[in-house]
């Protein structure tokens, strides 16, 4: 699913645009709102679904190569976080629905979950 | 490339806003020698976790990256207050980070088991009230044990 595609389904407010939202594709998704969780077990290039909104979350989803990050809750990150998501080229998005209801939006389109490996283990 | 190509960046203590930027820096690094992308994010987050570990418990330090055609080395020092149980610090869920750092969304205790779960061989020296110095390889013929798996959602 292309950006603007999730964000007209979500009816989600675009702050920043890298390129063209057409253009870009998603078609998994990871929320949380534990970095750690998110390096853990986002897959590379997914949409990142947050319910926080400082800097470190545009610093993480960049380590993964995540495209975009929708903020929830109607939760608005400060200037500077903007401006550090135009610099590296990461799109973002909120939306005024809860993390539920965003995350079962999206799902429900279609956008694949990332695996979780086996716990217990080493995961590999 | 015939000697190792390394570069290496001061990171400040407590300094939420800058954090995260000599990884970026390390990762462009990767990317511009020309390293598959997997293997980019594997050492992008080990240098993250190790550059949030320099910034919320350590007072800062330097992270260090030395590229050869066999390995990427990834080295993080510090002057901080050291560990006294390196394998209790291992364990996921254990933390002693404050909670202005839990509200950032770290401070979970996944931070070193994600630097092991990246790395090939990961090394950690400490020495409390002297300091810590973590040193993880990553191998280019090793097989990719990371990266995210994907997974069909089941509608
Ligand atoms: N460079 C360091 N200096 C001192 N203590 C550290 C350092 N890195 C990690 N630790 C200790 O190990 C614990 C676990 O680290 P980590 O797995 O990254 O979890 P977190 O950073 O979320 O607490 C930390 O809470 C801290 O007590
Ligand atoms: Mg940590």
């Amino acid at each position: 699913m292309n950006l603007k595609t999730v964000a007209e389904l979500l009816g989600a407010d675009v702050l920043c645009i890298s390129g063209c939202l057409e253009e870009v594709e998603v078609d998994h998704a990871y929320a949380a709102d534990l970095m750690s969780d998110v390096l853990a077990f986002a897959c590379p290039g997914s949409l990142l679904l947050t319910g926080l909104t400082n800097v470190q979350i545009i610093r993480t989803a960049q380590m993964l190569d995540i495209p975009a990050v929708v903020f929830v809750r109607g939760k608005r990150p400060q200037e500077e976080v903007v401006k550090l998501a135009g610099q590296v080229g990461m799109s973002l998005l909120v939306s005024t629905k809860s993390m539920y209801e965003t995350c079962g939006l999206l799902y429900k389109t279609g956008v694949f979950p990332c695996d979780i490996p086996e716990r217990g283990g080493e995961s590999s | 490339m015939t000697d190792p190509y390394v570069v290496e960046f001061t990171v400040e203590g407590e300094d939420f806003l800058a954090a995260g930027e000599a990884s970026n820096n390390i990762k462009e690094t990767l990317k511009m020698l020309g390293v598959p992308s997997s293997i980019c994010r594997r050492a992008a987050v080990i240098t993250y976790e190790a550059e949030m570990n320099l910034v919320i418990h350590a007072r800062g330090g330097t992270l260090r990256a030395e590229i050869t055609h066999e390995r990427i080395e990834l080295t993080a020092r510090d002057e901080g207050p050291g560990i006294a149980d390196v394998n209790l610090a291992m364990r996921e869920g254990y933390s002693t980070a404050p909670d202005h750092v839990r509200e950032l969304g770290f401070g979970a205790g996944m931070g070193l088991p994600n630097i092991k779960r990246n790395a090939d061989t990961l090394h950690i020296n400490s020495v409390v009230g002297k300091g810590t110095e973590l040193r993880a390889v990553i191998h280019f013929d090793g097989e990719d044990s990371s990266g995210g798996g994907k997974r069909r959602a089941m509608l």
